[in-house]
Order: structure tokens, then C-alpha cells, then sequence
């Protein structure tokens, strides 16, 4: 059975059709790249996989659960996580916080736990400390600890919303642009990152790049969209050959 | 030694103000004044948890502190007191000691249950509708209360001074007073407990974005919701200990929207998301207002000319999101030696 399978997912913003028909089954361990030009409908189906939009036609399996009306914090607990292109780390918190935040869906205590600072409650938290620094420690930014994340360098944020990613335990983690404003020893960096997250936690990934090098070197298999449609899907070699993926990046040849 | 340092601190406050109080030190006068000292600082730091922590905008927070407090006014006068409505005391005087600090918890379980009322429908909007509906609450808690003739409509509601001259009577102490402190340590362990919890911090991780929260895993209905709760509460609680101000009485007029505004001035002027700073701009705007009382009217004037300069001078108020022991570490040190001191990590501001 495969992990995520998604058919024929639709959504319209208003008369803009963003998501059209767009099915897909994605095995454990795979690591799956989705591509298109800009506006093509690639975020939009991340939030509709996280909950954050309800599509308005088609099914989400995610590991056997139908993931429709699901809140995005239930998504997040049955094992997805994901960064967004713009990086979004709560800035005003510590880099710390953000982790430890980010550990929400894993939390047993109630409210009067944490109101009471329980023995339960003071155990979990200890846990979910000491997990979160060791995250921090395996993306080499612990000695940010207790810095604001808005004063962290890009490169760094974009590490740190990984960690916080990882902190729920995720079994697929969804990568929104991961390589976007970096430079190609950051990116070389990320990729290695990438691989060895994927054995390391033995996550099934899912990436959505506009740099080329990134998605050609990493993915197995790649999907391209276009207006919402799937217009393509195979090796990087079948992609980069594939007439109409050539047509949607610089249009039509004339003559 | 210093391990004990913060327990020993609150100690000798607790011996100066009540200890004072009690052998008549301090005279009546000043004891309304850390009455109002008190009262302010619950109130201040609970709204903290909505405005400050959570970035949310409440401004009725003297309707929630309205309902904890006819709540637990008509309580202990039902129940201890000779009552032209309710009649004869229900339970013999001696019964108040144990019962009164029930009566204020049963107080702010109502003014939580208001709030659960208000939060519910009203969380799925944000920033200025929160802020519409919490104004409007605060106005239907006030002409509700105007028009049940029962509890006194629009003159108020007497005879909380019977159960505390009567609470005097049996054992002569500063009860009141007491159960304030009691009430003020409680609302600060509370809410440093709830925002020093992952669970509480979620609270801040929906002020800095509350899309990314709840993609995180942050379940944002419930923080929001429990937070909002939390805060009512402890407002009620500060109702319910000013019912049984010396004065005696309470009325609607006590719970204007201008209450909430004097609230939410405390708020800004210590600083959001800094209970410390809640502290210090509840103290510091208590005693100013009973510093200038001289000037009448005037005191008007001069208490907004001040607010102004500081929002000027100072916009993120006096502590900004910091704590007393983020400014100066070495006091961290001094309170909590059993925790290492971390790296000087202040906001930059």
C-alpha cells in the first residue's frame, strides 16, 4: 500500500482553477519531486495535503486514513510534516522554542497539568527539551539555542525549520522550496542533508524545487504540473526529454 | 541559603504587608491601596496571557472581572451574612473562613464560563472583531447586571462588609488582604506555569503566525480557547476579591469599558508578554493614581500626557517582552541557583 495516494484532487480559488484532477501514490521511502512553473499550483497542493484548504473534489490516503476535514495540527499528528517557501519560524521566539513548539502533537498533559506544573508534566517537558536539542545539535545549530530565530542566517532558519519539521515525528516530510535564496555550497550542503535525513529517519520526502540541479540530482521520480494539471511524471532523464515539460518552462517553438 | 531566596522574599512580603496591616502599622488608608495594588496586578498580568502572549486584542476585561465578582459577593453574603433578599445566614460565621477563598474560586469558574461562551464563537475571527465582541460582552455583563433588580440593578450590590466585620469579629486579621496575596501569587504561578509549558508556548507561537502554528501540530482552537478561559478566570478572581473591599458595595458603573481600558493600560505600559513588567506597571499606575489624587480632576490630564510621552519614548513599555531576570541575569543567579545562568540572550528591540 502505498503511503500517500491522492486522486483526483481538485480546488478553485474563486474562477481560478488551481488544482486540477491531480492524482498521485507516493511508496515509503521514495523521494518524489514535483515541478512547475510559477503559479502552477505546486504550493496550493501542499496546503491542501496539510489541511490548510479543504479540496472541493478527490480523496487524501495518508498511511490508510482519509485525511479530508482534518485540521492541519491533525495532519501534522498522523505523521506529516512540512517547510514553507518563505520561511516561516515564529521569529520573536528562541530557536529552542521553536523546536520545542513544534513537539505540540506529541504533548500527553492537559492544560491543568501545565497550569499545575505536574510531576507529568515536568517529566514531558524535560523529554521534549532535551529532543529538541539534540535536533538542534544534528543540524549544527545548537550554539543558536537561545537566539531569537529572526536574528538566525538565512541559511540557518532554513535549518532550523527543518528541525522544527522533524520535531512531530513525521513519516513524510514535505519540503516547500528548501533551496530557494541559497548559494550552491549552501545548496550542495542541503542536499547532503537531504539524503542522509532521508536514511537517518527513514522519511519518505517530498520536494517542491524550482532549481533545476536540486530536483535532477536527488529525486527518482519527478511530476511536473502546469495550470493545476499534471503534465508529466517520470525519471529525471524522461523530464528533462519530455516535450511538453519543455513547452511549459519556455513555451512553444515557433515555426 | 539562596536557594531559598525567592520562597524568603515573598516571605517578608507577605510579613511586612499582612504582619503591618495586621498590628495597624499601616493604616487603613494605605492597606486599600495594596488592596488596589493587588487587584491591579491580577488583572493586569491575566490579561497579559490574551493581549500580550497571544497578540489577541480583549478589551472587556471588567465585564469578566464584573461577573466573579456579584458571583462571589452574592455568595458569601447568602451564605454568611442577614440579607434583605436571602434572608438569614445559610452557615454560622465560623464557616467563612474555610469557605471564602471557595466562594472566589467559585467566582472565577463563572467569569470562565462567560468567557468560554465568548471564545467559542468569537476565535474564529481575529484582531479587531475579538476586540468588537469583547467590548459589546463587556457592555451586555454591565446592563444585565443594571437590570436584574434582585442583586440591586443600577445601585449595586450590598452586605459583603457584614461577612467581613463578621469574619473580624470571630478572629481580628486582615482576611482580605490575605486571600489578595494568596490570589496574586497564585495568578503569577499560573500563568508563568501555562507560558513556560509547551503547551502554554503554543500561545505565542499563534502571536508570532498562527497558520505556521497550526500546521506545527499547534492545536490552535484549544490554546486560544484555554488561554482565553485561563485569563477570565483570574479576572474573575480579582472580581471577587474586590466585592469585599472595605467600601462594601459593588455597582455596575465599577465595570465600564473604562476599567478595561485602565487594564489594558497596565498591560502596554509594563510591556507584552512580560508578567514582571505586568507587575511593575500595575504597582507603578496604582500609586501614581493615588500620588496625583491631590490634583482632582487634573489627574486626568496628566496620567494620559504621561501615557503618551511614554508610548513615544517607549513603545514596547517598560519591560518590553523581557523579565526582571532576562535584564539582569545576575538576579536570575540570585533566584535560581540551581539553574545555570544561559548566555546574555536579550530581544533586541
Amino acid at each position: 500500500m502505498p503511503l500517500l495516494q491522492t486522486s483526483g484532487l481538485t480546488h478553485f480559488f474563486g474562477g481560478l482553477r488551481a488544482v486540477y484532477d491531480f492524482s498521485l501514490s507516493l511508496e515509503e521511502g521514495e523521494l518524489l519531486g514535483l515541478i512547475g512553473p510559477n503559479g502552477a499550483g505546486k504550493t496550493t497542493i501542499f496546503n491542501l495535503i496539510c489541511g490548510v484548504y479543504r479540496p472541493m473534489e478527490g480523496q487524501i490516503l495518508f498511511n490508510g486514513t482519509n485525511l479530508i476535514g482534518y485540521r492541519p495540527h491533525q495532519v501534522t499528528a498522523t505523521g506529516i510534516g512540512r517547510t514553507f517557501q518563505n520561511i516561516r519560524l515564529w521569529n520573536q521566539l528562541t530557536v529552542l522554542d521553536n523546536v520545542k513548539i513544534a513537539h505540540y502533537s506529541k504533548v500527553k498533559y492537559g492544560i491543568v497539568d501545565s497550569v499545575l506544573r505536574s510531576r507529568r508534566c515536568r517529566r514531558e517537558e524535560a523529554e521534549i527539551e532535551k529532543r529538541a536539542i539534540e535536533l538542534l545539535d544534528i543540524f549544527g545549530v545548537a550554539s543558536y539555542a537561545h537566539e531569537l530565530a529572526r536574528n538566525l542566517p538565512y541559511g540557518e532558519q532554513r535549518r532550523v525549520e527543518i528541525a522544527r519539521a522533524l520535531a512531530a515525528e513525521p513519516r513524510l516530510l514535505l519540503l516547500d522550496e528548501p533551496a530557494a535564496g541559497m548559494n550552491p555550497g549552501e545548496i550542495d550542503q542541503l542536499l547532503e542533508l537531504i539524503q542522509w535525513l532521508r536514511k537517518e529517519f527513514s522519511l519518505t520526502v517530498w520536494i517542491i524545487e524550482h532549481q533545476m540541479q536540486v530536483i535532477m540530482s536527488i529525486c527518482e521520480r519527478i511530476q511536473v504540473i502546469d495550470f493545476g494539471e499534471t503534465i508529466a511524471e517520470g525519471t529525471p532523464a524522461e523530464i528533462q526529454a519530455n516535450p511538453r515539460v519543455i513547452e511549459a518552462y519556455l513555451g512553444k517553438e515557433v515555426g | 541559603m539562596r536557594r531559598y531566596s525567592l520562597p524568603l522574599i515573598i516571605i517578608a512580603l507577605f510579613v511586612l504587608t499582612i504582619g503591618g496591616s495586621w498590628l495597624g502599622i499601616l493604616d487603613s488608608y494605605i492597606q486599600l491601596v495594596l488592596l488596589y495594588i493587588g487587584i491591579n496586578v491580577i488583572l493586569t498580568v491575566s490579561l497579559n496571557l490574551v493581549n500580550g502572549y497571544m497578540g489577541e486584542f480583549s478589551c472587556g476585561h471588567a465585564g469578566f472581572m464584573a461577573v466573579g465578582a456579584y458571583v462571589a459577593g452574592i455568595l458569601t453574603v447568602w451564605l454568611f451574612a442577614e440579607d434583605k433578599v436571602f434572608g438569614a445566614p445559610v452557615l454560622p460565621i465560623g464557616w467563612a473562613f474555610p469557605l471564602f477563598p471557595i466562594t472566589l474560586v467559585i467566582g472565577s469558574i463563572a467569569a470562565a464560563l462567560v468567557g468560554l461562551l465568548v471564545a467559542i464563537p468569537s476565535f474564529r475571527t481575529r484582531g479587531d472583531y475579538l476586540a468588537i465582541i469583547t467590548l459589546a460582552v463587556n457592555y451586555m455583563v454591565k446592563s444585565s447586571i443594571e437590570n436584574m433588580e434582585v442583586i440591586g440593578g443600577p445601585r449595586g450590590f450590598v452586605g459583603m462588609k457584614r461577612v467581613m466585620n463578621a469574619m473580624g469579629d470571630v478572629l481580628d486579621a486582615p482576611w482580605l488582604l490575605i486571600w489578595t496575596f494568596v490570589g496574586i501569587f497564585a495568578t503569577i504561578v499560573i500563568i508563568r506555569n501555562f507560558i513556560s509549558s509547551t503547551l502554554g508556548k503554543g500561545v505565542e507561537a499563534i502571536r508570532e503566525d498562527e497558520i505556521a502554528a497550526e500546521i506545527m501540530g499547534v492545536n490552535t482552537r484549544r490554546t486560544k480557547v484555554a488561554a482565553f478561559m485561563l485569563s477570565c478566570g483570574l479576572a474573575g478572581l480579582a472580581g471577587g476579591l474586590f466585592a469585599h473591599w472595605p467600601g462594601g458595595y459593588i455597582n455596575p458603573l465599577m465595570f465600564t469599558f473604562l476599567r478595561s481600558t485602565e487594564v489594558m493600560v497596565m498591560v502596554y505600559l509594563g510591556g507584552m508578554g512580560s508578567i514582571t513588567g505586568s507587575i511593575i506597571s500595575a504597582i507603578l499606575f496604582t500609586l501614581l493614581l493615588e500620588l496625583l489624587r491631590p490634583l482632582g480632576v487634573f489627574k486626568w490630564v496628566v496620567i494620559p500626557l504621561l501615557l503618551i510621552v511614554m508610548m513615544l519614548r517607549r513603545p514596547q513599555g517598560i519591560m518590553g517582552s523581557r523579565e526582571l531576570t532576562d535584564v539582569f541575569p545576575r538576579l536570575r543567579a540570585f533566584l535560581q541557583p540551581d539553574k545555570e545562568v544561559e548566555g546574555y540572550a536579550p530581544a533586541s528591540d
